[in-house]
């Protein structure tokens, strides 16, 4: 090292950095896409090789090669698609899971029906129902309640208007709410746990 | 003076993560708070926003198969 918490600018000194870090960035790669996490977390190690000079504190190499990550699936994404996915995902305005869970009454012997409803999914469900968003709803909604990153951040990353990612976010919570709902149900986790 | 005419159910559900979050402006977070005041459903709504919330920040589970460990290890010792 060549000052306290400063790692030289090294291959040596990337390699100890990023390797603690691989769990974190992978975990974040398998949220945005449903193939090719591990592809992704290539292609941003690799950039972020040759952007590691950049790094000004250690500290920070997570949220840095986070963003890098991200970085390179929005590039891939605007690859992909010239235009933006739009799809109209029905009329969203009237849906309320709250409500819906008190209506439907899965499981009726609950005292705690919302926290319970929420307990029946594990992680791989959860990512099950991120991925049937649209990318649009899907990566403000993974970065700001699952990664932390602020709304004015998430909004320069994507290098779009802060009011178009609180309008996506404001959708994309709408659309994960009826589609945790469509997918447990599907799924059959209601009916397991009312089993129990 | 600020404005604090009461504001729908509606309105408010629409609102609420925005004003967990602090991202709506201080009047609208006023009217919010109004209605939370006297609105038992919303406060309900309320609640399993932050439920929600809760259940999200928590679901980041940071797993990576040993086989994939393994593979990005060595490519990153290949940079």
């Amino acid at each position: 090292m060549s000052e306290a918490g400063i790692r030289d600018r090294t291959k040596e000194g990337f390699q100890e950095l990023v390797l603690a870090e691989l769990p974190a960035l992978y975990s974040l790669a398998r949220r945005l896409v449903r193939d090719g996490a591990e592809d992704l977390v290539q292609e941003a190690l690799l950039q972020a090789f040759r952007a590691f000079g950049t790094l000004r504190e250690d500290g920070a190499a997570g949220r840095w090669l986070k963003t890098i990550l991200v970085n390179v699936f929005r590039d891939q994404v605007r690859k992909r698609s010239r235009t933006v996915d739009e799809r109209p995902m029905g009329d969203l305005s009237d849906f309320s899971l709250y409500r819906t869970l008190v209506d439907e009454d899965p499981f009726p012997y609950s005292d705690s029906l919302h926290t319970d409803f929420l307990q029946v999914f594990d992680s791989e469900d959860l990512r099950e129902v991120l991925i049937r968003l649209p990318d649009i709803y899907r990566i403000p909604l993974v970065l700001r309640y699952m990664d932390g990153f602020a709304t004015k951040e998430i909004a320069r990353l994507l290098e779009a208007p802060l009011g178009t990612i609180l309008a996506r976010l404001h959708r994309g919570r709408r659309l994960f709410e009826r589609e945790l709902w469509a997918y447990a149900e599907e799924a059959g986790l209601l009916t397991k746990e009312r089993a129990r | 003076m600020t404005d604090t005419k009461a504001i729908p159910c509606s309105e408010a559900v629409r609102q609420l993560w925005d004003y967990l979050d602090h991202a709506i402006p201080p009047e609208d977070q006023e009217k919010v708070e109004k209605h939370l005041s006297f609105c038992r459903s919303c406060c309900g709504e309320l609640e399993f926003a932050k439920e929600m919330r809760a259940f999200l920040a928590t679901s980041t589970a940071q797993e990576i198969p040993p086989h994939v460990k393994e593979r990005l290890e060595r490519f990153v010792e290949r940079l």
